[in-house]
């Protein structure tokens, strides 16, 4: 027993976002602990900013970088940093809207979440107590998981990345100030569909393992043309990988959970997993059918493909029939995740740095778009559904002119973000000869364009009802997120140029 | 470096919408004659632009180029043939005319003043560029986001059931416009990945590419023109649209749908083009007789006028796949022809209606009785657009016609059919408002006890002055149009067929 335990070789600068995260997610924790309760959301906030400028920072230097670290387990190359980069950067917008406290008293968070709902105790909390500070060290753990998941270099270190995003995540959907019941039924529905999601996932692991006799998607791609085994065992554990990971990304059928979970959240959370998690789901997928499966491209393409299409016409059809701004939302997110998937389809690289140009777009803009949600309010805080948004164009211009150019990005006009980063996804498709795709993407979109309309019909053409709800005026930390999030719609619309070449520069995977 | 014409033509109007959309909302007088200033500062550009084109020159003029995204080859390419050059024209001409027309639409609405003309300049903008567009990707956008300032001018300032007129205008032309995208990546891939127009139209595809390419465009076009069977937005939304907003609506941007079939249809898909060319000559003839027949039998005068546009828009649509230069020059001429008439005949129904309170042709009767004027010149929109002799319609009707009858006898007589249905709609119509047996309900309408204003007549005016001018001495467009028209029909691979009835005349 002589030989010493070899440590595996770390690179430090590299590993040094997600060190950051973690780093400045347990300082939170320890706040909670020491800092007395009056002040907490002033040391909260500015710490967990500070840590994420201070991994985004380190992202950036690491430009360019492109190696293996901690014994293959983590790839630090172009895709990896860029989608590291987008998450943290749409982590900081949606990290404004989470700590925005002057909407209403105590934030858009409980104080205590085990208060039992409707009670006198819980309406009284929710009239006066200040929101729980703890969301600011979940939301840094979920991003730190979400930068390691898009890094992960072999499927067990991409499973620990996926409980890591995924628990602080079911935490939050349960801490709504108000409607604490729906609030609940989300954090429950998510939690239990999305551990059957990680079994799933789990269990293709094993499969997948007992294919190629390794995790590392490497081996699994040298092992694609020389295992001995049956290929049975790949194909149903790709199969059950991509279960887990559709799961996340919210792709139909594995939707379900999507519009409860984004209804019954607090909104500045429906905004982050809307972004943030889109994008990380989505780099998992990248990664794992890019490096690992790309010889499987025949087997897996008209599977993923009519999972595709059915993404985008059940979401876009679903949207039609919704009243409530955070399901129509929701169902359009459902919808976007199929044209995501249409760029990842194509498995070339202009599939790949269209699909990460998709995704950032679609971040920036969907967190303005439930930044203006939880602006329109009323006595029992946001009103959601869509009848109250009549008139709303009278009562606040200003603000229904910013959500009607949201609703026109995502109906994909051009000069917004939404029509480029459509025009990209399917772009890359037919070149990879995938014309069905972008076919169901044209008639989903036509479908689409028809809630967005309905919105602005509402908002614009239909006479203000006796109640409309009142617009607050947003705090600086909302009108702030709002303002990054239009801008980034109007800019990538106009001038995408300059994100295009970074994607195009990052789309090179190391294997 | 020349003077950017195009670019300057193309932005100036957004930035009086910049202007007007900034100015006070409780100085509606300066609001709007700002805007129609600004529209008129833009027309005589316009003209400047046509006297600077010459017609024997390069089929393209003013060309410039930026750079935009070059990832995707895509960028600001402005250019204009004589085609392009005529609907500019119409544009800048239009503009002013129906802004003056508009002036008081807006404050019977209740609502913004200033957005009102901030988005009839932004519509202008985008119409401008669409035409003067040589960027594949870049006339796209134009023609994608010019939807975005109708849908709120007719949503926002239009009359009954606007916003179901609104919202299915919107999602017609989108959903065209979505299958259009799919066909214009498709031809970026398949073409190289440029959107240059030149570079395009002398790239080879397969046959089935193409012809799918084709009818991806195609079905956006013919959703915009509109023709027949996708034309049922059009009555909605001329029915809907306040008076100035429909005759835009009707007069220029239908004929973006046509103007792409000449432009893009026919010279980057050539044998695509002739092998469904005869498809298209029957949705064109069915759409004059149907277009006819329907506004035979409307009693909504605003849709009335829509109708006769499906129908006008068939003869067009023969124009172009007769693939004549007579025909097709005569298509383009109708283009602007249509333009001038159907834009009068809107506005003039317009006014009637504003004193009237009601678009039914029933509410009225005799109304020549109380506003002669007017009565007068409603008989010249509508002999206009029945394509009376003298005045400019006939010429293109005519020039289609006869380039049509020389390659296609069948398409030829059906659509003179459509004449005579023609003359059956604008007379009866006229017969049921202002002449006819006075309706005693009149007598109580305040609005008819003015006749034409002076407003009104400058509005009218220098439509009907063109109308008769270019009856007579249509030379100067034509002039402009025909080595376009050469060019076209040059890329589609056609040739005139010799005249051999003269030839064995000769030889006798």
């Amino acid at each position: 027993m002589n030989d010493k335990l070899q440590l595996p070789h770390l690179d430090y600068a590299a590993l040094s976002p997600m060190l950051i995260l973690f780093g400045v997610a347990a300082v939170g924790v320890l706040v909670e602990g020491f800092v007395p309760r009056s002040i907490r959301h002033r040391v909260q906030l500015p710490l967990a900013l500070l840590g994420l400028v201070a991994a985004l920072v380190m992202v950036i230097r690491q430009g360019g970088k492109h190696v293996l670290t901690a014994s293959t387990a983590v790839a630090i190359d172009g895709p990896s940093l860029f989608l590291s980069g987008s998450i943290i950067v749409l982590g900081i917008v949606s990290l404004l809207l989470i700590g925005e406290r002057s909407l209403e008293t105590g934030g858009a968070f409980v104080a205590q979440a085990a208060v039992t709902a409707n009670t006198e105790a819980d309406r009284d909390q929710a009239a006066r107590a200040p929101g729980t500070t703890e969301v600011f060290p979940l939301a840094l753990f979920a991003l730190a998981g979400m930068v390691l998941f898009v890094s992960a270099n072999d499927l067990l270190t991409m499973f620990v990345a996926l409980e890591v995003l995924s628990l602080p995540l079911y935490l939050m959907c349960a801490l709504a100030r108000r409607r604490r019941l729906l609030s609940q039924e989300a954090a429950l529905k998510y939690f239990l569909l999305g551990s059957f999601a990680s079994a799933f996932f789990l269990f293709g692991i094993a499969l997948i393992y007992g294919y190629a006799g390794q995790v590392d998607f490497k081996s699994i791609d040298a092992a694609i043309p020389s295992s001995t085994h049956s290929t049975t065992l790949l194909n149903v554990g790709l199969s059950m990988l991509a279960i887990g990971l559709l799961f996340k990304a919210a792709a139909v059928p594995f939707h379900v959970w999507t519009p409860d979970v984004y209804h019954g959240a607090p909104t500045p959370v429906t905004a982050l997993m809307a972004a943030c998690t889109k994008v990380a789901a989505f780099g998992g997928l990248l990664r794992v059918l890019t490096v690992g499966f790309e010889r499987s491209t025949w087997d897996f393409r008209p599977v993923l493909g009519g999972i595709a299409v059915l993404t985008m016409l059940v979401g876009a059809i679903l949207a039609v029939t919704q009243t409530d701004i955070k399901r129509l939302l929701a169902y359009s997110s459902i919808a976007n995740a199929g044209y995501v998937l249409v760029g990842v389809l194509a498995v070339n690289k202009s599939g790949l740095s269209s699909s990460m140009f998709y995704l950032v777009a679609y971040g920036f803009t969907v967190i303005a778009a439930f930044g203006v949600v939880t602006l329109v309010r009323d006595a029992d805080g946001e009103a959601t559904h869509l009848s109250r948004w009549a008139g709303l164009g009278r009562r606040s211009p200003v603000y229904a002119a910013v959500f009607t150019f949201i609703m026109l990005a995502f109906a994909g006009i051009p000069l917004t973000s939404g029509f480029t980063a459509k025009f990209g996804v399917f772009g890359a498709a037919l070149e990879a000869d995938q014309t069905w795709l972008v076919i169901a993407g044209v008639v989903s979109s036509a479908i689409l364009a028809f809630p967005y309309l309905r919105v602005i019909v509402m908002m614009y053409l239909s006479e203000p009802a006796e109640n409309t709800p009142t617009v607050s005026i947003p705090g600086a930390l909302t009108a702030a997120a709002l303002v990054i999030g239009v801008v980034a719609t109007l800019l990538l619309g106009v001038w995408p140029r300059s994100l295009l070449e970074v994607t195009q520069n990052a789309a090179n995977f190391i294997r | 470096m020349s003077f950017p014409y195009l670019t300057v033509l193309t932005a100036a109007p957004l930035v009086g919408a910049g202007v007007v959309a900034a100015l006070p909302k409780d100085k509606p007088e300066l609001v709007k004659r700002f805007a129609f200033v600004w529209s008129l500062a833009i027309f005589v550009l316009t003209v400047v632009l046509w006297t600077q084109f010459k017609p024997g020159g390069d089929r393209f003029q003013f060309k410039e180029s930026y750079d935009w995204i070059p990832q995707w080859g895509v960028s600001f390419t402005f250019a204009t043939d004589g085609i392009a050059l005529v609907m500019l024209a119409l544009i800048a001409l239009l503009m002013p005319i129906v802004i003056l027309a508009s002036w008081h639409d807006a404050d019977e609405s209740r609502r913004s003043v200033p957005t009102y003309f901030a988005l009839l300049l932004s519509l202008e903008c985008t119409l401008i560029g669409v035409f003067a567009a040589q960027d594949i990707f870049l006339f796209y956008v134009f023609f994608e986001v010019m939807l975005v300032p109708m849908y709120f001018l007719i949503g926002s300032y239009g009359g009954a059931r606007k916003q179901y007129a609104a919202v299915k205008f919107f999602l017609y032309s989108l959903a065209g416009g979505l299958f259009m995208l799919a066909a214009v990546i498709g031809l970026w891939v398949v073409g190289g990945h440029t959107f240059d127009w030149q570079k395009l139209v002398s790239a080879d595809f397969s046959t089935t590419t193409e012809r799918w390419l084709f009818l991806g465009f195609f079905l956006a076009f013919a959703i915009k023109a509109p023709f027949f069977p996708f034309h049922t937005w059009l009555p909605d939304a001329g029915g809907a649209a306040p008076v100035g907003t429909a005759a835009l609506l009707v007069g220029v941007m239908d004929k973006v749908g046509t103007f792409g079939i000449l432009r893009y249809c026919l010279p980057l898909f050539p044998d695509a083009s002739r092998y469904f060319a005869p498809l298209a000559l029957v949705l064109a003839v069915v759409g004059i007789i149907y277009g006819a027949l329907l506004a035979v039998g409307q009693n909504d005068l605003k849709r009335l006028v829509s109708y006769t546009s499906i129908a006008h828009f068939g003869f067009i649509g023969v124009g172009i796949f007769a693939f004549t230069s007579q025909a097709m020059t005569g298509s383009v001429f109708y283009m602007v022809n249509h333009g001038l008439a159907t834009g009068l005949l809107f506005l003039v129904v317009g006014m009637l209606v504003a004193r009237r309170g009601s678009a039914l042709v029933s509410d009225f009767g005799g109304a020549g009785k109380y506003v002669p004027k007017l009565a007068g010149v409603l008989l010249i929109a509508g002999l206009a657009s029945l394509a009376l002799p003298g005045m400019s319609p006939f010429v293109s009707e005519f020039l289609v016609l006869i380039g049509t009858f020389s390659v296609n006898k069948t398409v030829a007589v059906i659509a003179t059919a459509g004449i005579i249905l023609a003359a059956g709609y604008v007379l009866w119509m006229i017969q049921r408002t202002t002449q006819g047996t006075p309706n005693p309900a009149l007598e109580k309408v305040d609005g008819l006890r003015r006749d034409l204003t002076v407003r009104e007549a400058a509005v009218v005016a220098p439509l009907i002055a063109l109308i008769l001018f270019f009856g007579f001495y249509p030379k100067p467009v034509l002039d402009v149009i025909n080595p376009a028209v050469q060019a076209t029909l040059h890329d589609v691979g056609k040739t005139d067929p010799q005249p051999t009835l003269v030839n064995t005349e000769a030889g006798k």
